[in-house]
């Protein structure tokens, strides 16, 4: 079989119109890499904005003061500048909360994963995943209103404002946050896995808690962590009803505020621009930035070392 | 010694089955069923000994019958291999021994699995599946360790059977090692996870979690199927040291390791017990023509 050469031009054509392409290829990866950029020019800024603020705060207030006084009163004549009662507060609250979310989402998570029907289960997961879908004000008010009045019967002496009820409603926001994430590892968890359990004699609830469970822990992980960072950064909820006074305790029936309800209450009050108590809130910015990123990079070790190996 | 020999001439001796005699005639195109075998009992080759008994054993997924019939027996303390192309059924066959295909809807087991000598049968539906599965062990397709420390991994059946006395646990942990041929590698590092260990190990590893609750039966799944040869060698030997000890019944995709080690050899065409015989006749002598065609490699 005898081919006739293609003629001179249309070689020419081809290879010009590729020249074409191979420019609208660089051009769509380049664009497509802006995107990608612009996340980490974003993260970036945040960070200088944080640390350019702060650093003005902390030319008029010592590192070492603002870490170990224990009063915070930006806002008083007398003014002090001691994060201490500010990170407490974010703690406790969070502790309340990660009570609430951990257990009832891994619970909730292993019955959705092991035992609940598959249509059940396609209902119920995304009517969990509402819980998340309320606006936080909504909690904020459902917390103040209705949980501490509730704790209140139980505890008279219960003020209206606590961390208590706060937390306890942020903890029923972050379920699904924890529940949803569990049940996505433990139903990832391979099937022979499962079926070596139960061919050792395991019954359903064994086979759940001594195989699936350990065996999607670094998922599992990983929806811990997301809950914590969630519950630390979560603001509306503890600024309605947690109270807004600074308070040095580990109490949670105690009223306290947290990180972000002072920044909150800063940026809504009426603190002069460039003033020391409003520079103070980038500070707090700083310190939340930090706990949070601390949060993150345990999460991210704790899921390397209990990577699933399966 | 004695066994085996009284064994040998019951099968001698014993009549010449028909329904092997009838499907020697049959074309390879045409299943068991279609040329008319009924099977019956006598299709049981004569088995002094018998640890489980299949009578007219069938199993549905839906309403599809993947087995139909099935009248063996399995020999106590002996290998059996079930051998036959893929989607003949094997795995089917040894996962109904155990009851896995309860933990999926839609399954239905008729007929008998009979275990000796208390003659339960396994597929009754008022036997409980965990009660029943304490009483075998498995050995899966691939490796499957759990995500715990070998030791744990060992001690897991004997947790799950209520065992609580330490010093036992570690006594039977060792034996149970040794007795998988893995003692020697781990002893050192039984607190370590079973991930740190190769491929070939984690399945000793598994097979030394299925002897440690002391089976009357132990279930091989194409227990070499992901390994490599030398690792492959390692089980066979493990299995051959088993023989005499506990009831092996092995299913296998690779016919050399079915006459390496097994003393009785199943063939399953289409969910019927085509052939069942003494490996060596199932191979050197096969009486059916599927089977023959079978294991000269001529379709599976």
């Amino acid at each position: 079989m005898t081919s006739t050469p293609l003629p001179q031009t249309e070689v020419l054509g081809a290879i010009r119109r590729r020249q074409r392409r191979s420019l609208l290829d660089r051009g769509a990866a380049m664009l497509l890499g802006a995107a990608a950029a612009s996340s980490i020019i974003i993260t970036v800024g945040i960070v200088m904005v944080l640390a350019i603020e702060s650093s003005t705060f902390f030319g008029e207030v010592g590192i070492l003061t603002f870490l170990t006084d224990t009063v915070w009163t930006p806002l008083f004549a007398d003014a002090r500048f001691g994060i201490l009662p500010l990170v407490t507060g974010t703690l406790v609250t969070t502790a309340v909360a990660l009570a609430v979310a951990m257990p009832i989402g891994t619970i909730v998570a292993i019955w959705l994963s092991e035992y609940a029907p598959h249509g059940v289960r396609e209902v119920l997961k995304p009517a969990l995943e509402l819980l998340s879908a309320v606006p936080t004000v909504v909690y904020g008010y459902f917390a103040l209103l209705f949980v501490t009045p509730l704790l209140q019967k139980l505890m008279p002496e219960l003020p209206t404002f606590n961390m208590l009820g706060a937390g306890i409603v942020m903890g029923i926001m972050i379920i699904p946050y924890v529940s949803s994430l569990s049940e996505d590892a433990m139903r990832g968890v391979p099937r022979i896995l499962r079926e070596g359990a139960y061919a050792m004699g395991a019954n359903k609830l064994l086979t759940a808690l001594k195989v699936v469970y350990p065996a999607a822990l670094s998922g599992i992980g990983s929806a811990y962590v997301l809950a914590i960072s969630r519950a630390v950064g979560e603001t509306m909820i503890v600024a309605i009803a947690a109270g807004m006074q600074p308070n040095l305790t580990l109490d949670p029936t105690q009223p306290a505020a947290t990180i972000t309800a002072f920044i909150v209450q800063v940026s809504l009050g009426d603190l002069p621009h460039g003033s020391v108590g409003y520079q103070s809130i980038f500070a707090a910015g700083v310190v939340l930035f930090v706990l949070t990123l601390g949060f993150n990079i345990a999460g991210y070790r704790l899921r390397k070392r209990f990577r699933e190996a399966y | 010694m004695v066994t085996h020999c009284t064994l040998a001439d019951a099968q001698d001796s014993a009549p010449s089955r028909p329904i092997t005699n009838l499907l020697r005639r049959a074309t390879p195109t045409m299943t068991p069923h279609e040329v008319g075998a009924d099977p019956v009992t006598d299709q049981i080759p004569a088995i002094a000994d018998i640890k489980v008994q299949l009578r007219n054993f069938g199993f549905a997924y839906g309403s599809n019958q993947v087995l139909k019939d099935l009248n063996v027996a399995f020999e106590n303390k002996k290998v059996t291999a079930l051998i036959g192309p893929s989607g003949c059924g094997k795995t089917t066959l040894l996962r109904s021994f155990n009851r896995m295909h309860d933990l999926y809807p839609g399954n239905r087991y008729t007929g008998e699995i009979l275990l000796l000598p208390d003659r339960i049968n396994l597929v009754a539906p008022d036997v409980s599946p965990t009660e029943m599965r304490m009483r075998l062990s498995m050995v899966f397709q691939k490796p499957n360790p759990f995500p715990k420390s070998i030791f744990e991994n060992v001690a897991f059946g004997l947790r799950m059977r209520g065992v609580r006395d330490k010093a036992r646990i570690r006594e039977k942990v060792e034996q149970s090692l040794r007795d998988a041929a893995l003692w020697d590698e781990t002893k050192d590092r039984l607190h370590k996870p079973a991930y740190d260990l190769s491929g070939g190990q984690q399945q000793r590893l598994c097979i030394a979690r299925a002897l440690a609750v002391d089976p009357e039966i132990v279930l091989f799944d194409e227990p070499t199927s992901a390994l490599d040869p030398t690792a492959t060698l390692r089980i066979e030997e493990l299995i051959d040291s088993l023989r005499n000890r506990v009831t092996i019944i092995i299913v296998t995709h690779n016919m050399q390791q079915a006459q390496r080690i097994a003393d009785w050899t199943g063939f399953l065409y289409l969910g019927s017990m085509v052939e069942f015989d003494r490996t060596e006749k199932v191979f050197t002598n096969p009486g059916n023509k599927l089977t023959e065609q079978y294991i000269t490699g001529r379709f599976g």
